[in-house]
C-alpha cells in the first residue's frame, strides 16, 4: 500500500489568558492508502483538535507551531487558505459530529450538494451536478433521494442527516475522509448503519478514513490501526489486534477493561480512578502517573517513545505489563 | 399478596398522549406512551432500553411527576400518582427521586453544592440545620464528594463529580425507587465504570430500587435484573435479564442487540443495512408497529396490532410471529 498521510511531530496549542495549552503535543502517524485510523480518547484528550490540525481548521488562538501534515507531498501545515480551500471538501473532506450543525437549514439538501460539486468543479453543469448528488444519495441509502434534494435540514430525521452529511462529505470522491465522531449523536441501529457504510465505501474507493471517537467498541469494528490519545499526546499507536487486544499502556489496558462486556458477568467493572488532567495542570512527567496502578518515581519524567511487539507505547513501565 | 408487596411500582395502561400542531386549525395525538404496563420490584434494577423516541424518557417522567398521564394508574404506596402533579403527591414525592442525563445542565450553577444538597431536606423534612449538615455529610460520604467541596460551584467540577452530587441529590432523602435516565450517557468512558460502580454499591447499601433508562445494551447487561425493551410507546419485551439477552424473541429486541459494537465480536454485519429507522410516532400504522422494520413481516401483521402476551414467569412478548 501506498502511504496517503503522513503527520510528521505536529504540534497544536492555544495560546490562552490562562496559560499556553498544548492541546496536541508533538504527535506522528501514517495512514496508507485504503487504511482506517481510529483515533480514541476521553474529551479533553486533543483527538478532536488533531483532526482539525489535519486541514488547518485552527482558529486563534490556536495555532499549529510545529510539525508538518504532509499530503500528497505538500504539507498542509503551511499551505495558503486559497490552496487549503481547495483542498478541504474536494480531496479531503471532513465530517461533524453534530448533523444539525454541518448543514445550513435555510438552504436545501439539494442545493448545499449541488454547490460542493461545483465549487470544487467549476466545469460541471448544474444537470450533471444533480445527477451526481441524487447517485449519492442513493449510495448512502437514503430513500427517496429526488424528493430528499428538495427538502430543508429540519424535515429530515437525524441518521437521514447524517447520511446526507456523508455524502456530501464524499460527493467528490475525496481522498481523505476525517470523521469527528460522527455516529455519537445516533441511535445503534443508525449507528451501525452508517459505519458499515463508511467502512464500505473507504475500501471500496481506496481513499483513506480518520475515524476520531471514544467508543473503543467502534473502534474495534471499523479500524485498521488506532492511536491512543491521552492530555494531547498518543500513548499508544499499532494495529488494531495489538493495540486493543494486546494493550501495552496501561491507560489502554484500563480503558478496554473498564468497559462493560456482552459477554461476560461480573459485579462490578474495573475502574480507572481519577479523572483526566487539565492541560492546563499537567503532572510531571507522565501525564498518566497520577493514576496509573504501576507508576514509581521513573515516571517523574515522560517516557520516551518505544517500539515494542510492533506498535509504539510511550510508557516506561512497557516491560512489566503483560 | 406477597406479589403486591414485593412491587414497589405498579403501571397499569398508562398513556401519555401530545398534542402536536400539524397546521394552524389542527393538531394530531402524538402516543407517546400508548398503554405501557409494567411491575417495578422492590431492591431490583429494571432497565428501559430503546432507541431515541420509543418513549423511555417519557415513561420516566411520568413516573417522577414531571409529566401527567391522561389515562392509566400508577399504583405507589397503594395511591394512583398518575394524574398528580407534584405537589399533590405529598410525602410520596420524596420517594421517588431521579438523576438525569446531563450533568451540566441538571445543577443550578448559582448554587454552591451544600444549598443543591440542603435544598430536598427544607421541602421534605423537618430537620434542624444541624440535622440537615449532618445528612449531608453523610451522603456526602457515600457518594465520595469530599466535603471540601460542599462550598463550591457545579461548574468547579469535572462531568463525573457533578454526576456524584446529582447522585447525592437523589439519594439524601433516603428514596425508595431512583429513576435514572441515561445517568452516564454524558461521561467519559473510564468515568462511566466509576458512576456505574457507585451506583451499584448505593444500591446495596441503601436498598434502593432502579429504573435505569438507557440506550446502552452492556450497561444494561451488566447491571439489571430486569429488562423493558420499548419501540414506538409500548414494551414489546420484558423478562429478566437472563431470558432477554440468552434467549430474546422479539424481531426488534435481536435487531437492537445485533446492531451494539462489542469490542469482543468486531464484526458488522450486512444485516444492519436493512433495518432502517424508527417511523414518527403520529399516524402510528393499524398492525404492528414495527412490521416496517421486521424481517418477519406478513400480511397478518398489518391487520392487527398484537397484544404484550404474558408467558409467564416473567416474561411478556408483543409479536405474533413468537
Amino acid at each position: 500500500m501506498s502511504e496517503m498521510l503522513r503527520v510528521e511531530n505536529l504540534k497544536t496549542y492555544f495560546d490562552t489568558r490562562k496559560g499556553l495549552v498544548k492541546a496536541v503535543d508533538d504527535i506522528s502517524f501514517t495512514i496508507e492508502k485504503g487504511e482506517i485510523l481510529g483515533i480514541v480518547g476521553e474529551s479533553g484528550a486533543g483527538k478532536s483538535i488533531t483532526g482539525f490540525s489535519l486541514i488547518n481548521l485552527i482558529d486563534s488562538p490556536g495555532e499549529i507551531v510545529a510539525g508538518r501534515v504532509l499530503f500528497d507531498d505538500r504539507d498542509l501545515a503551511h499551505l495558503s487558505e486559497d490552496e487549503l480551500s481547495n483542498i478541504r471538501g474536494g480531496e479531503i473532506s471532513m465530517i461533524f459530529q453534530d448533523p444539525q450543525m454541518s448543514l445550513n437549514p435555510v438552504i436545501t439538501i439539494g442545493k448545499q450538494l449541488i454547490e460542493t460539486v461545483i465549487y470544487h468543479n467549476p466545469e460541471t453543469s448544474k444537470q450533471d451536478a444533480y445527477k451526481k448528488s441524487v447517485d449519492m444519495l442513493e449510495l448512502v441509502g437514503l430513500p427517496a433521494p429526488e424528493k430528499r434534494m428538495a427538502s430543508f435540514p429540519h424535515q429530515l430525521s437525524g441518521g437521514m442527516k447524517q447520511r446526507i452529511v456523508i455524502a456530501m462529505a464524499l460527493i467528490n470522491s475525496p481522498k481523505l475522509l476525517i470523521a469527528d465522531e460522527p455516529t455519537t449523536a445516533l441511535d445503534v441501529t443508525i449507528q451501525a448503519q452508517i459505519l458499515y457504510l463508511m467502512k464500505k465505501l473507504t475500501k471500496e474507493y481506496e481513499s483513506s478514513l480518520v475515524l476520531i471517537t471514544h467508543d473503543i467498541a467502534v473502534v474495534a469494528q471499523m479500524c485498521d490501526k488506532i492511536a491512543v490519545m491521552y492530555a494531547g499526546r498518543i500513548v499508544e499507536y499499532g494495529s488494531n489486534q495489538d493495540v486493543l487486544y494486546n494493550s501495552k499502556h496501561p491507560y489502554t489496558k484500563g480503558l478496554i477493561q473498564c468497559l462493560p462486556k456482552l459477554n461476560e458477568e461480573k459485579d462490578r467493572l474495573f475502574q480507572i480512578p481519577g479523572v483526566m488532567p487539565s492541560l492546563l495542570d499537567l503532572p510531571e512527567g507522565c501525564y498518566f502517573s497520577d493514576r496509573c496502578p504501576y507508576a514509581d518515581e521513573e515516571c517523574k519524567i515522560y517516557p520516551e517513545t518505544t517500539t515494542i511487539e510492533g506498535r509504539q507505547v510511550s510508557c516506561h513501565k512497557v516491560n512489566q505489563i503483560s | 399478596m406477597s406479589q403486591s408487596q414485593s412491587n414497589i411500582l405498579k403501571i397499569e395502561n398508562i398513556e401519555k398522549i401530545f398534542q402536536i400542531k400539524v397546521s394552524s386549525f389542527k393538531s394530531k395525538n402524538l402516543y407517546a406512551l400508548n398503554k405501557v404496563t409494567l411491575e417495578v420490584e422492590r431492591g431490583k434494577t429494571i432497565a428501559v432500553v430503546g432507541e431515541s423516541g420509543c418513549g423511555k424518557t417519557t415513561l420516566g417522567k411520568v413516573i417522577s411527576g414531571l409529566y401527567q398521564a391522561e389515562n392509566g394508574t400508577i399504583k405507589f404506596h397503594d395511591q394512583d400518582i398518575a394524574h398528580k402533579k407534584p405537589l399533590q403527591r405529598g410525602f410520596l414525592q420524596k420517594d421517588i427521586q431521579m438523576i438525569f442525563q446531563d450533568p451540566y445542565s441538571s445543577l443550578n450553577p448559582r448554587k454552591k453544592v451544600r444549598d443543591i444538597l440542603e435544598q430536598p431536606l427544607k421541602i421534605h423534612t423537618k430537620l434542624d440545620k444541624a440535622e440537615r449538615m449532618a445528612a449531608i455529610e453523610k451522603t456526602c460520604l457515600d457518594v465520595g464528594i469530599d466535603l471540601s467541596y460542599l462550598s463550591r460551584y457545579p461548574h468547579q467540577f469535572s462531568g463525573g463529580q457533578r454526576q456524584r452530587i446529582a447522585i447525592a441529590r437523589a439519594i439524601i432523602l433516603n428514596p425508595e425507587l431512583v429513576i435514572a435516565d441515561e445517568p452516564i450517557s454524558a461521561l467519559d468512558v473510564s468515568i462511566q465504570a466509576q458512576v456505574l460502580n457507585l451506583m451499584m454499591d448505593l444500591q446495596e447499601k441503601l436498598n434502593l430500587t432502579y429504573l435505569f433508562i438507557t440506550h446502552d445494551i452492556s450497561v444494561v447487561k451488566h447491571l439489571s435484573d430486569y429488562v423493558a425493551v420499548m419501540y414506538l410507546g409500548e414494551i414489546v419485551e420484558y423478562g429478566t435479564k437472563e431470558e432477554i439477552f440468552s434467549n430474546p424473541q422479539h424481531p426488534y429486541t435481536k435487531m437492537l442487540f445485533a446492531a451494539v459494537p462489542d469490542i469482543d465480536n468486531p464484526m458488522i454485519s450486512e444485516k444492519v443495512l436493512e433495518t432502517g429507522e424508527i417511523p414518527s410516532p403520529i399516524d402510528l400504522p393499524v398492525g404492528c408497529y414495527f412490521a416496517g422494520r421486521c424481517p418477519l413481516k406478513d400480511s397478518d401483521c398489518e391487520k392487527e396490532h398484537p397484544l404484550l402476551v404474558d408467558k409467564g414467569d416473567r416474561y411478556k412478548v408483543r409479536c405474533i410471529k413468537v
